[in-house]
């Protein structure tokens, strides 16, 4: 295994420091494949997609042309793109929201284009002041050249996007949770069945909802044609996908990569990639799809980075961030931290979620903080077993939303790989590593 | 009588007209009222609740979920700490502790001159850059305690207004297409639209789920 020369398929502009212009991504090919597009049928588009077997990339891994298949026979009313980035250390769509909007906004139109959509929302989170302001700003570009309104490049189409503020709430990022906040409430998770965005999503009409590096990918699919994403990574897993790299490593950052052919050793270790632990540490365990993910010790580090691949040793490529833990890390409060941060997420619908977080949480925090009980461990593992029944991956479901059975991942990681480390809190009565 | 001033008012008017339904706007318009008066005050909420056509409580009840929209004062410049786990191994517990006492304010605080709000932040995806800090939800780039207090500094004196502004004010660029579009001609087109639609749903002689 080794690193690939596969083509930069989605950062190939970041490297000007005017990547975000109109004039910058008109100059670099932008808007060919939105030309081309519109000469070929919405089917054709579609048909390119469905080739490419390009898959979602916010974090399920559904791909992306069977989402769409299924609502040829059922016409879509709005194509709402999830640009609420915010699983706990990826870091990806920030990056291409801020570096090339005109990329994910040819993709959206492109996208609407194939499935004969009018009306496109794009849903960023929030906190992202500067990708609201560089996307609205593409997008008024957008409109002033032809390339969003009405009867586009003179094709006949038309397509109006809004890019919709979120308001801070990690749940949102949860399809039906975006699409409650979108109509103006909480952000409280529909349940499916019935409530399939296909079937019934913004204002109970069928809706595609994907993410903003799926988007990101379709006009380069398009220019070059499915089969030659396809024909990148291997298996399930085509094309090249953002890793988000974070924690002990020496350069952390986002590294585009193709897909099955790189491995959690090249990612980490490379030199022209994260180049090794930081300092003169070793790697304790990483996780290696975002918190929702089961952990990975120094003997899985071989991996592909492939969906199949993570996916059947026990854990999920997710959202593509992978967070480094030097030897010098404390795993109790790495856990303790990501409980905490399920515990404030929580929405609040369903009694597992919501109390067994907190609970969780507050076990954690007197584990680390000198008050834990040898029988602590039980406890936490029991109560993870109610709000995920045999703590198994991938996990069984009690609540609306997988926001629930993401919890128990860190903590039983972290016992069952560490479990002498949580009892030596216990019997010294704090943490070893303060 | 209207809480937001004609200029607000006429923003507030073309957020709504972007929509299919007028709820929709009700976190945008938060974000608006946010702008005018750096937290939702009652009235605010209230005329919020006319635009979208809710009540007051409904709208209370979208904002009070939302981390971003403030049912009681903030600062002029809310400061935000994520302490998630990225940059929990950045140094980021020591590094809020340390603003805790350059501000004088826990986590969840404001300082008695109203300049600052501190937050512990949950993941602000800018994970590279660790410990990660965000001002009025500006990214400030990696933080010591050092250039901590230089930041502080910098804000208190105003030698950063132009980059970071007050609390509130989210989006400084303005929809220079449709949300200037007369709400009548957008309402018709919307009409077309749906009439479009209904008639493809028709053509494909599926039944709608």
């Amino acid at each position: 295994m080794a690193i690939t020369d596969a083509p930069k398929i989605i950062t190939a502009r970041l490297g000007y420091d005017d990547s975000f212009t109109l004039e910058r991504y008109l100059a670099t090919g932008g808007y060919t494949g939105l030309r081309k597009a519109l000469t070929m049928t919405p089917e054709a588009v579609a048909a390119e997609v469905d080739a490419a077997s390009l898959l979602g990339r916010g974090g399920a891994g559904f791909p992306a042309g069977r989402k769409w298949s299924m609502l040829r026979k059922n016409p879509v009313t709005y194509l709402v793109i999830n640009g609420d980035e915010s699983e706990p250390a990826t870091f990806k769509d920030h990056m291409l929201i801020e570096g090339d909007p005109h990329q994910i906004l040819e993709g959206v139109l492109i996208s609407a284009y194939a499935l004969q959509v009018t009306q496109a929302f794009i849903y960023l989170r929030g906190e992202f002041a500067l990708g609201l302001e560089r996307l609205q700003t593409a997008l008024n570009e957008a409109y002033a050249h032809g390339a969003v309104g009405s009867n586009i490049f003179d094709s006949g189409f038309s397509l109006d996007v809004v890019v919709h503020p979120g308001a801070g709430a990690y749940i949102c990022g949860e399809e039906t949770a975006l699409l409650e906040s979108l109509e103006g409430k909480r952000g409280f998770p529909r349940i499916k069945p019935p409530f399939f965005p296909a079937a019934i999503g913004l204002y109970g009409e069928p809706t595609v909802v994907n993410n903003v590096e799926t988007m990101a990918n379709i006009p380069w699919i398009v220019n070059n044609g499915g089969a030659a994403f396809a024909a990148l990574g291997a298996g399930r897993s085509t094309g090249t996908r953002l890793f988000a790299l974070a924690g002990h490593v020496r350069n952390p950052g986002n590294y585009e990569l193709e897909m099955v052919k790189t491995t959690f050793r090249d990612l980490i270790y490379a030199p022209v990639l994260g180049g090794g632990i930081r300092g003169s540490n070793t790697l304790k365990a990483f996780i290696p799809g975002g918190v929702s993910a089961p952990w990975f010790g120094p003997d899985q580090v071989d991996l592909p980075l492939g969906q199949d691949e993570v996916g059947n040793a026990g854990s999920m490529l997710g959202s593509g961030s992978v967070v480094v833990m030097d030897s010098a890390t404390c795993m109790v409060r790495a856990a303790w931290r990501i409980t905490k941060f399920f515990s404030r997420e929580s929405c609040g619908q369903c009694t597992p979620c919501r109390e067994g977080s907190g609970w969780l949480e507050r076990i954690m925090y007197r584990i680390e903080n000198g008050g834990g009980r040898e029988e602590d461990l039980d406890l936490l593992m029991d109560l993870c077993d109610n709000i995920s029944p045999g703590v198994a991956w991938p996990p069984q479901q009690t609540t609306i939303c997988v926001l629930g059975p993401s919890i128990p991942s860190s903590i039983a990681s972290g016992i069952r790989m560490f479990r002498d480390e949580f009892l030596v809190h216990v019997k010294e009565g704090g943490c070893p590593f303060d | 009588m209207s809480h937001l001033p004609a200029d607000m008012r006429t923003r507030a008017e073309e957020l709504v007209a972007l929509y299919p339904e007028p709820r929709s706007a009700l976190i945008p318009l938060c974000h608006l009222a946010q702008e005018q008066d750096g937290w939702l005050v009652p009235e605010a909420v209230s005329e919020i609740a006319e635009l979208c056509g809710v009540t007051a409580a409904e709208v209370r009840g979208t904002a009070t979920f939302y981390d971003m929209l403030h049912t009681e004062p903030v600062g002029t410049y809310a400061v935000a700490v994520c302490t998630n786990i990225a940059c929990l191994l950045g140094g980021a517990l020591e590094l809020l502790e340390h603003a805790e006492s350059t501000l004088g304010v826990r986590a969840g605080g404001t300082t008695p001159d109203g300049v600052f709000t501190l937050h512990e932040a949950e993941c602000l995806a800018d994970c590279d850059k660790t410990p990660c800090v965000q001002v009025n939800h500006r990214y400030v780039g990696a933080q010591t305690p050092e250039s901590f207090d230089a930041l502080v500094g910098d804000l208190r004196a105003g030698r950063l207004s132009d980059t970071i502004p007050t609390h509130g004010t989210l989006v400084r660029v303005r929809r220079s297409v449709g949300l200037q579009a007369d709400p009548a001609a957008i309402k018709s087109e919307r009409a077309a639209v749906a009439g479009e639609q209904a008639a493809r749903v028709a053509a494909s002689g599926e039944k709608k789920a």
